[in-house]
């Protein structure tokens, strides 16, 4: 049965919200004072943003998601009251080949190993295939980010390339991982559709 | 003359930005609410967006798109918007209406508010025939308009894929005459 009334946005202890330009300028900001946290997210060089730098960012962010329409962002929100924790996204999607691309981040360290990542991951999956129809979804993660590979496996990503020494951090070489999951495989998986 | 923009249970408005983009931004994180109302994919976006579209529209709409909000009688609640789009050579327009807050879906609320907008196109704009499309799968929109005189005129077929299922497109409108024989005559 067509089932439009499954909430495509309510986890259980997490909801996907939009962007509060007022409240989320001032929490992003002392996340991305987090050394820690920045460079598992990004691979480019880190710094810390000023909540007037991410207030801009939102600004572009929603400028392009309506020009491009290839980008869904939603932000994480803890249940109770409603509080910003992360971040989940598609974006670069490729429509004509039923592709996007996956990044999903929790925030703050008190956030993170409590399972909220996983209730988002699972939202952000039914969304790209039983709502945005893609074939594939794609992710990429540096090999010392091990609580994102270990999560990506777990809903099922397959590692496709292992990019060999592709990224210098603190004195040493890392390999960078990309991984895909078919619409297919999403479907088989217990952590698949509800 | 009768006051055209009130009816039994609601009344037709119009709001500032501010007060459209707070409750629009609300609505659309209930995503069955989206997935009745549009064809893109459910989407948030944030009040501050809402408020530029609204100042936007406000400025370029006038007598192309005649938009509302409406209001519940009872306790003055904003609960959702419809809009009517003149194609003024044809004197055909095309309605738009949703219900924003869930707790008044099927009570009747929708289908005051189409009534209204009919009577606004055929004895304001003065149109011989106005338009709607909507998803096959939202039956109780398709029961409200059929009660408010609508007829179907057709379907396009498996234009949505939701869930992994096609489902049509559906296609009604309502011409003067048959509107005007709702009335029994007095209006």
């Amino acid at each position: 049965m067509l089932d439009i009334q499954t909430p495509l946005f309510e986890g259980q202890d997490i909801r996907l919200g939009p962007i509060d330009h007022e409240a989320h300028p001032e929490i992003e900001s002392k996340w991305t004072h987090d050394a820690g946290f920045m460079r598992l997210m990004e691979m480019k060089p880190v710094r810390p943003f000023s909540p007037a730098q991410l207030k801009k960012e939102y600004e572009s962010i929603e400028k392009k998601m309506e020009e491009d329409k290839n980008m869904f962002y939603f932000t994480i929100r803890a249940r109770e009251q409603d509080r910003l924790i992360g971040k989940a996204i598609i974006q670069w999607i490729d429509w004509t080949n039923g592709n996007g691309w996956l990044r999903l981040g929790i925030g703050a360290a008190e956030d993170r190993r409590r399972g909220l990542g996983s209730q988002a991951m699972r939202l952000l999956l039914r969304f790209a295939f039983a709502e945005l129809n893609l074939y594939r979804v794609s992710a990429t993660s540096p090999e010392y980010n091990e609580a994102a590979v270990h999560m990506l496996r777990k809903f099922g990503f397959v590692e496709e390339v292992r990019r060999r020494q592709a990224v210098e951090r603190d004195g040493r070489r890392w390999d960078l991982l990309m991984f895909g999951l078919l619409r297919s495989e999403w479907e088989n998986q217990p952590t698949g559709p509800v | 003359m009768k006051d055209i923009f009130r009816g039994e249970l609601v009344r037709l408005a119009v709001e500032s930005p501010e007060t459209m983009a707070k409750s629009l931004s609300r609505w659309n994180r209930d995503s069955e609410f989206l997935r009745l109302a549009e064809s893109d994919p459910a989407q948030m976006w944030s009040e501050r967006k809402y408020k530029e579209w609204m100042e936007q529209r406000m400025e370029k709409d006038g007598d192309d798109n005649f938009r509302f909000s409406i209001r519940t009688l009872g306790d003055d609640q904003l609960i959702g918007d419809v809009s009517i789009h003149p194609q003024w050579v044809n004197a055909d327009a095309w309605v738009g209406i949703a219900l924003g807050e869930r707790e008044t879906w099927g009570k009747g609320y929708g289908a005051d508010a189409m009534r209204l907008i009919l009577q606004y196109g055929f004895i304001e704009l003065n149109l011989r025939r106005i338009s709607l499309a909507l998803h096959s799968y939202n039956e109780r929109a398709l029961k409200s308009y059929e009660k408010a005189g609508f007829k179907m005129e057709g379907a396009i077929r498996h234009d949505t894929l939701r869930e992994g299922r096609r489902t049509d497109g559906v296609f009604m409108g309502i011409l003067r005459e048959e509107w005007l024989a709702l009335q029994g005559g007095t209006s």
